[in-house]
């Protein structure tokens, strides 16, 4: 169900990323202002966009759930959200290496941007545990499903609040004027977008087979189980168990 | 602000790239994990249900050789 075009996704990430890392290298050129570390640029607001584009996503499975009562739609918001909260790990950690290289520090608590981003990652980082807290399948994809869309209503709110807060040291690439980007950086920078957009999808698509899978083996082993009348102990997961 | 010299910069951008690198990695290792633990568990399924398999063909045998 989850595998189909898998293969071409997969070469799709890993020639878009590693164009991308090659333009970034030998193509972009180095930054007026901050010169070779502006190369973090590159990884870092990808990321970080695709992170939240993630939790969003997740937002609207959790809808398509709670509209249809479709497991899958449970499952497909849940491993969104839990690559998303991966990638924000990485938007964090390479936006922190950055801070420190370009400001000298390694986080600005009074920074309206970071400070957003980490409120919206230690938000999603109670949605696992919030799963995990609920036993019964269905209240606990009920209830995620209503996590998911107020937190993924959440994000744009919070990024239109901190559009319109002064920033102090943290720059402003998307504008609508179209940023001062010059070609070759923007030309790099939409291929680094593209290409981690793509590797998202590849590994959401890879996290939804393999635990289509698990869940397959399991519901197999509870049928030979059930031929043998011994019961197999279902173990208690934040994850969805079932379609 | 000025331009850090390569020398000082390099560590800091090679640093960004490799911590994205060892995240999917990491992350792509964990998958292996699982798969391998799947692999697995399909291999003992199929083990028992040859197994038993085998059972009913040696009790569907036996019941032929029994004269009537």
């Amino acid at each position: 169900m989850f595998a189909r075009g898998l293969k071409p996704l997969s070469i799709a990430s890993v020639v878009l990323i590693v164009g991308a890392f090659a333009l970034v290298f030998f193509y972009a050129p180095n930054d007026a202002d901050q010169g070779f570390v502006q190369k973090i640029f590159y990884l870092h607001v990808p990321v970080a966009i695709v992170a939240l584009l993630g939790f969003v996503a997740g937002g609207v499975f959790g809808i398509r759930y709670l509209r249809t009562g479709d497991r899958s739609h449970d499952l497909r918001s849940y491993v969104a959200i839990h690559i998303s909260l991966i990638l924000a790990v990485a938007a964090l950690v390479t936006g922190s290496i950055w801070a420190r290289a370009a400001w000298g520090q390694w986080w600005v608590w009074d920074e309206p941007t970071l400070v957003s981003f980490l409120i919206v990652f230690l938000l999603y980082a109670c949605y696992q545990p919030l799963r995990f807290s609920i036993e019964d399948p269905e209240r606990q994809a009920r209830t995620a499903a209503v996590f998911a869309i107020v937190a993924g209503a959440f994000v744009p709110l919070n990024f239109m609040a901190v559009r319109l807060a002064e920033s102090l040291v943290h720059p402003r690439v998307l504008s609508a004027t179209g940023g001062s980007m010059p070609g070759e950086m923007r030309l790099t920078f939409l291929v680094a977008l593209v290409g981690m957009a793509v590797l998202f999808v590849t590994l959401w698509k890879y996290e939804l087979t393999s635990k289509q899978a698990s869940m397959q083996l399991r519901a197999l082993k509870r049928a030979l189980a059930d031929e043998d009348d011994s019961w197999v102990p279902t173990r208690r997961s934040a994850a969805p168990q079932q379609l | 602000m000025p331009a850090l010299p390569l020398d000082d910069a390099g560590p800091y951008v090679a640093a960004a790239y490799l911590v994205f690198l060892g995240l999917i990695l990491v992350y792509v290792a964990i998958m292996a994990a699982k798969l391998a633990r799947i692999a697995r568990e399909l291999g003992e399924l199929t083990e028992i249900v040859d197994r038993r398999s085998a059972a009913r063909r040696e009790r569907a045998d036996e019941e032929e050789a029994v004269p009537r």
